[in-house]
């Protein structure tokens, strides 16, 4: 089975482990092995949070530096940090909603041009699929559901070897029933942007 | 039922590394589980803690890891299976306790849980406690992947049984918090109750005892060599004339470079998952079917030592190697990519690694390091002891969410070593400084080893102030309670211990308890503090907002906003907090509605008060 690296990084809070979580089980709930890493502790106290999926034929269950298939941004800047995960084949999902980190305001640097920053980023890889997940997440009655939205992006780009109904599935036992409409919601408005490209 | 504790072998879950462990010790009937958290081990605990009341075995978050350790091995020399679980900087505590436990030795199965931290995720250094093994004559076994973490365990238990002695299982970060797949094995009857044979001139360590004891735990050795010789944890795979020897996670790494690199007919990979002792036969049988071998291992030669020594003593002189090839060093974790080029080096073989993209025109991108959260009374605290005693004072810290006081502009940091450091180096530095002091620990911190270090400060009659920065939970590693937080709410029966109480028990003079939240009282606090003369400490009670929320005490959210009228730039609040709901919007300064918690600090400290609350 062929191999697929994913890297998915936010910022904490963001709900990025749980949507590396949903497709681990997802996987193994249809036969595909699959192994996640997450990172738990101290760099989660509204620091970066990156979380790596391996699926088919690997054991690793880290991605390395230029190995990443899919990179999976939850903020646009945090997207174009993680641009060292990524080589001319990637394929690159990212939320173009700007959470700049609050060394911005201490004068501590500047937060990058979003435009800009999707021209470096499409330059370098495969192709970009670039969403306004916070705006689709509110559309789907849920802020916080914005890891559904790319979970729906990632879906929707084809890359992996999992269905959309493996993965609603999924959505559906393992999340919180009182989410579970906006949740399939968030999920398919996140499907349907990527669909559209 | 709780999902892991399901008699349904077979089952297969996508579990946590941690997760695994605990399923592992259930499986295994475990009978007590003792622990303090740290990451990256937390979780194991934690899972025991939201099962073990309907599960049927005794848990406790214990004090510290050495009285953690020493519950495990009452319970075991009492024929109870137990596992203690820790960090690898926790097992430096425990060490007082396994150096002699492994003397004494036990009678049902005692599993130590060791978890390594290679590059520093959430530690203060990335020591290699495989050491430990050797130090202590403790097996040591290390999987490889969540299915291994659980099927170890329970291996363990079985393993401790026949040496009776404890055995360390040793994680790293990327074990403890990977996700992978595991299936369910037999659940065997969990027996929480023993009975103690006494037995004093075994176990009550004198000097006459201990003699006989270090012989008997020399002579387990050999019977753990055997095990380890004849352990299916230690494989020699493939029968190609290129040796690569692992452990652990690297183990992944080293098949997959394998494969990447289509040379499987080339390599023969010796695998140790029984790491200690160390197989020297296989070792010997393997060393004499290749021509030269590579040693891949995170941080120090340990078995690239071992490995050469036993090739020295068989008079065997092929190349091995490890650090220093290629891209291996002692200095943090391994990945896939480091162990394939490096592989490809040593071999010589071309490198099929895909080429990073070109990251030379991406600009500077602004740095989002871990912080205080919106609204963490640490904060309120900093900026109340900042206000009195400046930026002369020295501010020894300690290890929980508050180091990261240490990062500007708060600056409320100058020496950070170890679980109580921040009491015990107070002392030195106020021995030989003339400079003031204002220390900095932790309820949790406080209570693990801040006390010894407090009563050391009185007796000795140290002059500086410590600052107890009491947010009623242990925050850092996922909101575990302590001796000082009321257990009840959570369905536990404990005695809480008044953090107040201890502290005037110790014989401090000088002792205020206030809210930090209370900006005018948190400064006159601070200075009533400093103009006492000798040693004095500072309560600062406040919930941990995170944990207010868990456990459905959290203040009615009221977001505060910024009058832009009355706004004259001061920028107090945004250069002497950095909350982060604060930003600046072209060169307004706002509030964000949606991480802002209304703790209203920031509207104490503005001097136009032009910080208000929102009208509903």
């Amino acid at each position: 089975m062929e191999t697929k690296r994913l890297v998915l990084v936010g910022v904490g809070g963001q709900g990025n482990i749980l949507a590396s979580r949903l497709v681990g089980e997802a996987c193994v709930a249809a036969g595909i092995p699959a192994v996640v890493s997450e990172i738990h502790g101290m760099a989660q106290r509204g620091g970066i949070v990156e979380t790596d999926v391996v699926i088919g034929d690997a054991t690793s269950p880290i991605v390395s530096e230029g190995e990443a298939d899919v990179l999976i941004g939850f903020e646009p800047s945090e997207t174009l940090r993680s641009l060292n995960k990524c080589n001319e084949n990637t394929v690159v999902i990212t939320n173009v909603k700007p959470l700049p980190p609050f060394t911005v305001a201490i004068g501590q640097g500047t937060y990058p041009d979003i435009d800009e920053a999707l021209a470096l980023i499409k330059a370098r890889v495969r192709s970009l699929i670039s969403l306004n997940g916070d705006e689709l997440a509110e559309k789907a009655g849920n802020l916080l559901s914005l890891n559904m939205v790319m979970l729906g992006a990632l879906i929707g780009s084809g890359v992996i070897p999992l269905g959309e109904g493996a993965l609603k599935e999924t959505i559906a036992k393992s999340t919180k029933q009182a989410f579970l409409e906006s949740n399939l919601k968030a999920f398919d408005l996140g499907l349907s942007a990527a669909r559209a490209g | 039922m709780h999902t892991l504790l399901e008699d349904s072998p077979g089952k297969e879950m996508l579990l946590l590394g941690n997760e695994a462990i605990a399923r592992g010790a259930i499986e295994a009937g475990i009978g007590l589980a003792s622990s303090y958290p740290g990451t990256p081990s937390s979780e194991i605990p934690d899972t025991f803690f939201s099962l073990y009341q309907e599960a049927g075995f005794y848990f406790e978050y214990s004090t510290n890891e050495k009285v953690a350790f020493e519950v495990a091995a009452g319970a075991a020399v009492s024929g109870v299976r137990s596992m203690v679980t820790m960090k690898h900087v926790g097992m430096n505590v425990a060490s007082d306790a396994l150096m002699t436990v492994a003397y004494v030795g036990v009678n049902a199965g005692m599993v130590v849980i060791n978890a390594d931290d290679p590059s520093l995720f959430s530690s203060q250094n990335e020591q290699d406690n495989r050491y430990y093994s050797r130090l202590s004559g403790l097996p040591m076994l290390e999987p490889v992947n969540a299915q291994e973490m659980k099927e170890m365990t329970v291996a363990a238990f079985d393993i401790s049984e026949q040496l009776k002695l404890p055995v360390i299982i040793r994680t790293t970060t990327r074990l403890n918090h990977l996700r992978g797949a595991v299936k369910f094995g037999p659940k065997r009857e969990i027996n929480p109750k023993g009975f103690f044979k006494k037995d004093p001139f075994h176990y009550v360590t004198i000097p006459a005892v201990s003699r006989n004891l270090h012989k008997e735990l020399v002579k387990k050795y050999d019977q753990a060599l055997e095990l380890s010789e004849n352990s299916e944890y230690n494989q020699i795979i493939g029968n190609g004339a290129w040796g690569i020897v692992t452990n652990g996670v690297s183990m992944n790494y080293v098949q997959d470079a394998v494969k990447d690199l289509g040379i499987g007919e080339k390599i023969t990979i010796l695998r140790l998952g029984f790491s200690y002792p160390i197989p020297e036969r296989l070792i010997e049988k393997f060393l004499r079917t290749v021509e030269k071998v590579l040693v891949i291992e995170e941080l120090e030669p340990v078995m690239e030592n071992e490995i050469r020594s036993i090739a020295q003593s068989k008079e065997i002189g092929i190349p091995i190697k490890g650090k220093g090839v290629g891209l291996f060093t002692r200095l943090y974790e391994y990945d896939p990519r480091i162990v394939r080029q490096t592989i490809a080096t040593y071999f010589g073989l071309s490198d099929s690694s895909p080429v990073m993209v070109d990251s030379s025109e991406i600009p500077a991108l602004p740095g989002r390091p871990p912080n205080l959260c919106a609204g963490c009374p640490h904060r309120a605290m900093y900026y109340a002891v900042k206000q009195v005693y400046g930026t002369e004072a020295i501010y020894p810290t300690d290890i929980g969410c508050y180091t990261l006081g240490v990062l500007p502009p708060l600056s409320m940091a100058d020496i950070g070593l170890c679980m109580g450091g921040s009491v015990g180096s107070a002392c030195g530095l106020a021995a030989a400084t003339d400079q003031k002091i204002v220390a900095f620990i932790g309820d949790s911190t406080f209570f693990h080893a801040g006390i010894p270090a407090l009563i050391n400060a009185v007796h000795n009659k140290h002059n500086f102030t410590l600052v107890i920065l009491d947010n009623g939970t242990t925050a850092m590693t996922g909101h575990q309670p302590h001796p000082g937080v009321d257990t009840a709410p959570m369905g536990v029966d404990t005695k809480t211990l008044s953090i107040e109480s201890v502290v005037r028990g110790l014989g401090v003079e000088h002792v205020e308890v206030v809210n930090p939240l209370q900006v005018k009282k948190a400064i006159a606090a601070a200075r009533a503090a400093k103009e006492f003369e000798g040693l004095s400490v500072i309560i600062s009670k406040e919930l941990c907002p995170l944990f207010a929320k868990v456990v459905k005490k959290a203040r009615k959210v009221r977001p505060f906003y910024v009058d832009q009228d009355k706004c004259k730039k001061h920028m107090d609040c945004i250069n002497l907090l950095a909350c982060p709901a604060m930003y600046l919007d072209k060169g307004r300064t706002m509030i964000d509605e949606s991480l802002c918690i209304g703790c209203a600090v920031c509207a104490q400290v503005c001097p136009e008060n032009a910080i208000l609350p929102l009208k509903k």
